[in-house]
């Protein structure tokens, strides 16, 4: 079967209001792989971040989007310092996130990630810094791995690494008016409770490789 | 020298030794640090994978409460603090509309125009090895070790502008000054698995086992960091890297500010070398690099 690339899948307008909104040119990318050679977490990811930019220039929007890939990246920068066309590859896989955020799109395997970004986020909402044992026990209860780490609570208590209560900072209210203004003004999606069917799909999923887990040992 | 001093979540909980042994070198070389007052979160990762501008607003408050301050020259320790802050200074200067956005959000007009510098900068840089070698009075002769950069300290390079971004050297320098030994390795720049550590801990085990293994492998007896995810990855977890590639590295993991602090002669309790889950005073110790007071 011959198969063309027309214009309108080059030009689709994925790519294009991509490469508006986060002023990256992912049609300049030649595919030479040298952002995947270098990325720590290839060995992870379902499309490399090569795949990643060719399925973009192609208009695969849902695929993109649905993949585990742009939830695994680190943001290490290694394959933005790296791309001979310049093309700053991780803020396009930033961008990706937020698109897939704001069109409710997770892959079920994939659920830990964007969680544990809700819950981070909430967290410096509440407190204006980051309130280490809140975070780690709200995302364990969460994400059904009640006794994550278990181990090393004590040893971070006793070496008074961690504290059991949050921190205090006067303008609290100047914190929480930023993330208000910033979701309005940036249109972006705000849940009153942390993302309800993130914390479904992420439940259900832990659930079921329980009970499997217990079926084939 | 006077600084205002944005510390960061991790350096208030996780990293209190970064905290406490970067005060105690200032103190001691007579640089003061002046923390900025009611200082929040930068927004780390979880910030600009979520919201962009909510990434940019966090740094951008940060910044004009340091402008509030009598100098404003802006220190910070962790390498993910320091990257938020410069690329939000990079966005304001560059930016139109982003700039309208966020000074819509924080309510005040900023051009980014407070300077972020990183305390490794600092150090190497404006106060300058040469008048660090005249105060040392503890040399670390015979200390190898591997000098590990992570992620963010070096990139990107045109907005962090700190060091050579495939080989950086600032930190191998300041080890040479305070006469240990800097180990040649080529994972200078690896990935620890950053901010992975509770949601995909698999992935950080092997990628902070990898660059044990290398540091090991190429000689080095611990391993000096600028960056506090990067410590509690490869230190924390380093048990449990242990148990699941059945190693034994045993390989402590300091902070520049704590080797600087020893050379300077500053007991190690005050500079939380005993806040560490792998002991590191064993091999101090052996080295004839402990100061007992
Ligand atoms: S390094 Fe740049 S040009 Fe090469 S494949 Fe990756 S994005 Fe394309
Ligand atoms: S920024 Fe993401 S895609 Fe790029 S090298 Fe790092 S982990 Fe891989």
């Amino acid at each position: 079967m011959k198969w063309f690339i027309s214009h309108n899948t080059i030009r689709s307008p994925f790519q294009l209001t991509l490469e508006k909104d986060c002023g990256e040119k992912v049609s300049h990318c030649y595919q030479c792989g040298k952002c995947s050679a270098g990325c720590p977490i290839a060995f992870r990811m379902d499309f490399l971040p090569n795949q990643i930019i060719r399925m973009t220039q192609l208009g695969m929007e849902q695929q993109v989007l649905s993949s585990r890939t742009i939830w695994l990246c680190a943001s290490c920068l290694t394959c933005t310092v790296r791309c001979p066309r310049e093309i700053d590859i991780a803020e396009i896989m930033d961008y990706l996130r937020r698109q897939a955020y704001k069109k409710g799109i997770i892959p079920v395997e994939e659920t830990e990630i964007p969680l544990f970004n809700k819950i981070f986020l909430r967290n410096i909402e509440l407190f204006g810094r980051l309130y280490e044992m809140g975070l780690i026990g709200m995302f364990n209860l969460l994400s059904g791995e009640f006794f994550k780490d278990v181990f090393l609570a004590p040893k971070m208590f006793l070496k008074q690494k961690i504290s059991v209560f949050p921190p205090r900072i006067k303008n609290i209210k100047e914190t929480r008016a930023i993330f208000k203004r910033s979701g309005k003004l940036g249109k972006a999606h705000r849940d009153r409770l942390l993302h309800p069917r993130l914390l479904f799909l992420n439940l259900s999923r832990k659930i079921i490789g329980k009970i499997a887990k217990r079926d084939n040992p | 020298m006077k600084y205002a001093y944005f510390p960061g979540c991790s350096l208030h909980s996780t990293a209190k030794e970064y905290d406490l042994s970067t005060k105690e070198v200032a103190k001691a070389l007579g640089i003061e640090l002046i923390e900025i007052p009611d200082w929040i979160c930068c927004g780390a990762t979880p910030a600009h994978i979520t919201m962009h501008l909510l990434s940019l607003a966090l740094p951008v408050k940060n910044l004009l409460k340091a402008k509030g301050m009598d100098s404003y020259e802006v220190v910070t320790c962790c390498a993910a603090c320091f990257s938020r802050l410069k690329i939000a200074n990079h966005f304001m200067r560059e930016d139109i509309e982003h700039r309208k956005n966020v000074e819509e959000i924080v309510g005040e007009p900023y051009k980014g125009e407070v300077r972020v510098r990183h305390f490794l900068d600092v150090l190497v840089n404006v106060f300058g090895l040469k008048n660090i070698a005249e105060r040392i009075n503890n040399r670390l002769s015979g200390l190898k070790v591997a000098c590990y950069y992570g992620c963010l300290l070096t990139r990107p390079p045109e907005i962090t502008q700190l060091d050579d971004l495939e080989d950086p050297h600032l930190m191998d320098d300041l080890m040479k000054t305070l006469d240990a030994e800097p180990v040649k390795w080529p994972y200078k720049t690896e990935c620890c698995g950053a901010s992975f550590s509770l949601t995909k801990t698999d992935i950080v085990l092997k990628l902070s086992g990898d660059i044990l293994q290398m540091a090991h492998d190429e000689g080095a007896q611990a391993i000096v960091v600028a960056c506090p995810l990067c410590q509690s990855n490869l230190d924390l977890r380093q048990g449990a890297i242990e148990k699941k590639y059945k190693k034994n590295f045993n390989m402590p993991i300091f902070y520049f500010t704590q080797l600087v602090g020893l050379a300077l002669g500053i007991e190690p309790k005050k500079l939380g070398l005993d806040k560490h889950i792998v002991n590191p005073l064993p091999l101090l110790k052996e080295r004839k690099v402990l100061v007992n007071k």
